[in-house]
């Protein structure tokens, strides 16, 4: 019994201390809370519960805890088709392959959340000859330890790991917008032509090798990362302001992206912090340099 | 559900009678300010975009 009540309350805390952290990656309400944190009480119940019951030998009650822990994969779909349809209430929208990356992270750390349980509660039954104290103790530091080794393990890389960030300069050829000498787009109105001289703020995004310029060539990365520097430093535009949407476009010749933007104060060191620190996709990461076509092409073989 | 044609032309404005013609519908203008005005009037209509194809030629394309 004790090593059930711990260890379901070890793998919610690690659900907890995984929510946390996400602020924003998904806007948490405390509906959302409530939602998650009971998914991952279930998920904990029945990773404390499956120890217990292997000890005993219990196959049957196992069985049914797996065919319970399948439901988890809804977990998935039920993010992607409510974050697809709070979509079109965005402003920038996140763009699907930013969206499967949420949902499967939120599916991903229920199972986290079960792992965190089952090993609470094996050092808990392992520990049991131990006196009561001991016991609980011991769960409940490796409990803590692979909520954080697990979370750690789990944390992706971001843009400012792969790449050189760093602001650029932004000029007019005609009524086209040239970012760091990429053509963005054109932009018919004068007045709209003015406000990106004054107000705009450009970044260039520089991958540091042949891996990171396959990565950031894929287009829902692009989107994210114009989703996320608006969310982080807010946009001047309102809706139907089409001018003012910001653009990533991808430079062919180096492979590089540039960003442009109106923000809603011009502060630059806060625009490359915001595009520094968004995530690079997991479905956006590519590997070419493992192979050796790749390497050819870098020079390396 | 909303549906609005994207990456069409929605419509044409221009100061130059001889440059334009086809089926998007087209605004002439007299000068400059009121291609300008008109622009952008059509373009929060729309909310859509204004692209400049030069020589007093503008249309109005929804992304």
């Amino acid at each position: 019994m004790t090593t059930i009540v711990i260890a379901t309350f070890a793998g919610l805390m690690a659900r907890l201390y995984m929510l946390r952290r996400d602020y924003r990656q998904y806007p948490s309400y405390p509906q959302g809370w409530a939602i998650h944190l009971f998914i991952g009480f279930i998920g904990a119940l029945l990773g404390a519960i499956l120890v217990p019951s292997l000890i005993e030998a219990e196959f049957a009650a196992v069985s049914f805890l797996l065919m319970a822990a399948s439901q988890f994969r809804e977990v998935r779909n039920i993010e992607r088709s409510s974050l697809e349809k709070l979509e079109q209430n965005e402003l920038v929208m996140r763009g699907t392959a930013y969206i499967e990356g949420i949902a499967r992270v939120f599916e991903a750390r229920n199972y986290l959340a079960i792992w965190t349980a089952f090993i609470t509660a094996v050092v808990s039954e392992s520990a049991a000859q131990l006196d009561w104290w001991a016991q609980i103790a011991a769960a409940l530091a490796a409990g803590a330890f692979a909520a954080w080794l697990l979370n750690h393990l789990m944390r992706g890389p971001s843009i400012g790991d792969i790449a050189d960030v760093k602001m650029t300069d932004i000029s007019f050829d005609g009524p086209i917008l040239v970012v760091g000498g990429v053509s963005m787009m054109n932009v018919g109105l004068p007045a709209a032509r003015e406000r990106y001289m004054k107000q705009a703020v450009a970044a260039e995004i520089i991958p540091r090798d042949v891996d990171a310029k396959a990565t950031l060539a894929n287009i829902g990365q692009m989107q994210a990362i114009a989703h996320d520097a608006v969310a982080m430093v807010g946009v001047y535009m309102d809706v139907g302001e089409q001018e003012y949407t910001p653009l990533v476009r991808r430079d062919p010749k180096s492979g590089k992206l540039v960003m442009v933007m109106i923000p809603s104060e011009d502060n630059q060191e806060a625009f490359l912090e915001a595009v520094s620190n968004v995530p690079v996709l997991e479905t956006a990461i590519r590997k070419p340099l493992r192979s050796v076509a790749g390497r050819m092409m870098d020079g390396r073989d | 559900m909303n549906i609005t044609p994207t990456n069409q032309i929605l419509a044409v404005i221009t100061t130059s009678r001889e440059k334009v013609g086809g089926s998007a519908p087209i605004f002439y203008v007299n000068d400059e300010s009121e291609l300008e005005q008109v622009a952008i009037y059509l373009a929060r209509i729309f909310m859509a975009a204004v692209h400049d194809l030069g020589g007093g030629v503008y249309i109005i394309v929804k992304h």
